[in-house]
């Protein structure tokens, strides 16, 4: 199933991507049918530890979407987020993941149109790069 | 009584671990007058064909050091794991994949081509030859064992029972092992023989941190003069205690923080940390450029990151094969094999 081999882990924070998705929901907004949505307080909160199980665990692509900068609940997490992940996309291409499988970005509560946007191109782009190819541990 | 019987071996490994043996100083006098050593081959004559005649659990305990890396080092491996009652993972190399696993950044095929190939600039081989695994030649087969290409743990390959971690292990948390086993006051089977503390939580220099650690430099530790009595991070430097366990030395200090260096990650996670790499990359993130982080567009926080050079090679340098990612995936992943027949 093409679906399945191009899943898309999306972090959404609570406080403003999450309601975010919600508004694009309820508009009935085109948005891509593999993006697996995991709802966590804060773009902060993610853990590159979490990112990286997403692709053990077979996701094509992870995207992390919070708060505006500026407008996170709790102040200064996605702030923190913004350094991690730049730092884990540049580890991750060492292991021969490309960085656009990780993308960062903003969507607030009222932001629905936002969502659905992103998400699509998110979609297209891991369309594009196709299914992480398999981690084989070869003798 | 017959004295227990104590294997050593050596896999994909420096030496150094068999120095730690050594290090044992007059203490491996000790060892000798309580144990058998049946099998040394770095220092001791025996042939593997000694141990292929032994009983099954005729060994008490092998100590294998080293990953593994090729064919003979893999069936060495488990013919001592059926020979001794316990296989000890010793060290770096042997319990995460150490050193010698930098190389799943690459696969056979790149290997040979940098050792033996054009990638080689002093290397003379027109011809292309590389080592093969049978090679006729007029008085008969010459072998060599097969070179795989992702390096292993110790535990990738055979069931282990122990684990003694660092690069090489400090001669006291060996005569530490050593004692417990041969007194049968065994802990949990898979346990790792040293504190379970953090680094950093033993470090004198940790109290040095101010409360709030902001960096907006990263620098290599040959870029600076450090100050003995200053936590490394806090001037920059990237130290890898806060995601590596304690017990190098026996002082409570790393061993390389009492040198004055930073530490590297030898004795690997702490059981909190799932992985190195993405844990450090939380604690680095959560201090760099930390002072006037609302004001950084995302090209300046690019600019910082950048300043570290290699992420997965300083943070995995100890622990690639045993990351969650295990490996770079290669995007030609040795599709003809033309090395191994
Ligand atoms: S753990 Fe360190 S000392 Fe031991 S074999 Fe590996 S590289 Fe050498
Ligand atoms: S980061 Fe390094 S120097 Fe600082 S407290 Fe931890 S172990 Fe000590
Ligand atoms: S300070 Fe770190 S790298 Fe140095 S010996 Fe201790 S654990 Fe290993
Ligand atoms: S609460 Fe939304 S990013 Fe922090």
């Amino acid at each position: 199933m093409k679906d399945e081999k191009l899943a898309i882990v999306t972090f959404l924070c609570n406080w403003c991507s999450y309601e975010g998705a919600d508004k694009a929901g309820n508009a009935r907004l085109n948005c891509p049918s593999n993006i697996r949505i995991i709802r966590v307080m804060c773009s902060g909160r993610i853990e590159p530890q979490f990112v990286i199980q997403a692709f053990i665990d077979g996701a094509s692509g992870v995207l992390i979407l919070g708060c505006h900068p500026g407008d996170c609940h709790y102040k200064k997490g996605n702030y923190k987020a913004i350094r991690r992940i730049s730092l884990l996309k540049k580890m991750l291409r060492q292991f021969g993941i490309e960085q656009d499988r990780v993308r960062l970005d903003w969507v607030s509560a009222s932001e629905g149109e936002r969502f659905a946007k992103v998400a699509n191109e998110m979609a297209e782009t891991i369309e594009q790069l196709g299914p992480l190819p398999e981690l084989k541990i070869l003798n | 009584m017959p004295k227990p019987k104590v294997a050593f071996y050596w896999c994909a490994s420096c030496g150094g671990c068999e120095e730690a043996i050594v290090d044992l100083n007059e203490d491996i006098l000790k060892v000798v007058e309580l144990v058998d050593i049946v099998f040394w081959p770095c220092a001791m004559d025996f042939k593997y064909d000694d141990v292929r005649k032994m009983k099954d659990n005729e060994i008490t305990v092998a100590f294998i050091n080293g990953a593994i890396r090729t064919d003979e080092q893999e069936e060495m491996a488990n013919l001592l794991r059926k020979k001794a009652q316990i296989v000890v993972a010793f060290g770096s190399c042997s319990h995460l994949g150490g050193i010698p696993g930098l190389a799943n950044f690459w696969d056979r095929e790149t290997i040979f081509e940098s050792s033996y190939g054009k990638g080689c600039p002093s290397v003379d081989n027109p011809d292309g030859i590389v080592p093969q695994t049978v090679s006729k030649v007029p008085e008969g087969e010459l072998t060599l064992p097969a070179f795989h290409n992702t390096v292993k743990s110790l535990d990738q390959v055979i069931d282990v029972d122990y684990y003694i971690p660092g690069c090489a292990p400090p001669p006291y948390l060996t005569m530490k092992a050593i004692v417990a086993i041969l007194s049968g006051e065994l802990p949990e089977k898979g346990a790792i023989l040293a504190p379970e503390k953090t680094l950093c939580d033993e470090c004198s220099l940790n109290d040095s941190k101010p409360e709030k650690i902001s960096i907006k430099e990263i620098k290599r530790i040959s870029e600076v003069i450090s100050d003995p009595e200053k936590c490394f991070l806090a001037e920059g430097v990237i130290c890898m205690g806060p995601v590596t366990r304690s017990g190098c030395s026996e002082e409570g200090d790393g061993k390389c923080i009492s040198a004055n260096m930073p530490c590297r990650g030898c004795f690997g996670p702490p059981p909190e940390v799932k992985d190195v790499g993405g844990k450090m990359i939380s604690a680095l993130a959560s201090i760099v450029g930390l002072e006037g982080e609302e004001n950084m567009s995302e090209e300046d926080v690019e600019k910082l990151i950048n300043q570290i050079v290699d992420p997965a090679g300083y943070f995995y340098r100890f622990s690639l094969p045993t990351s969650l990612l295990r490996r770079k995936r290669m995007s030609n992943p040795a599709k003809e094999d033309r090395y191994n027949g």
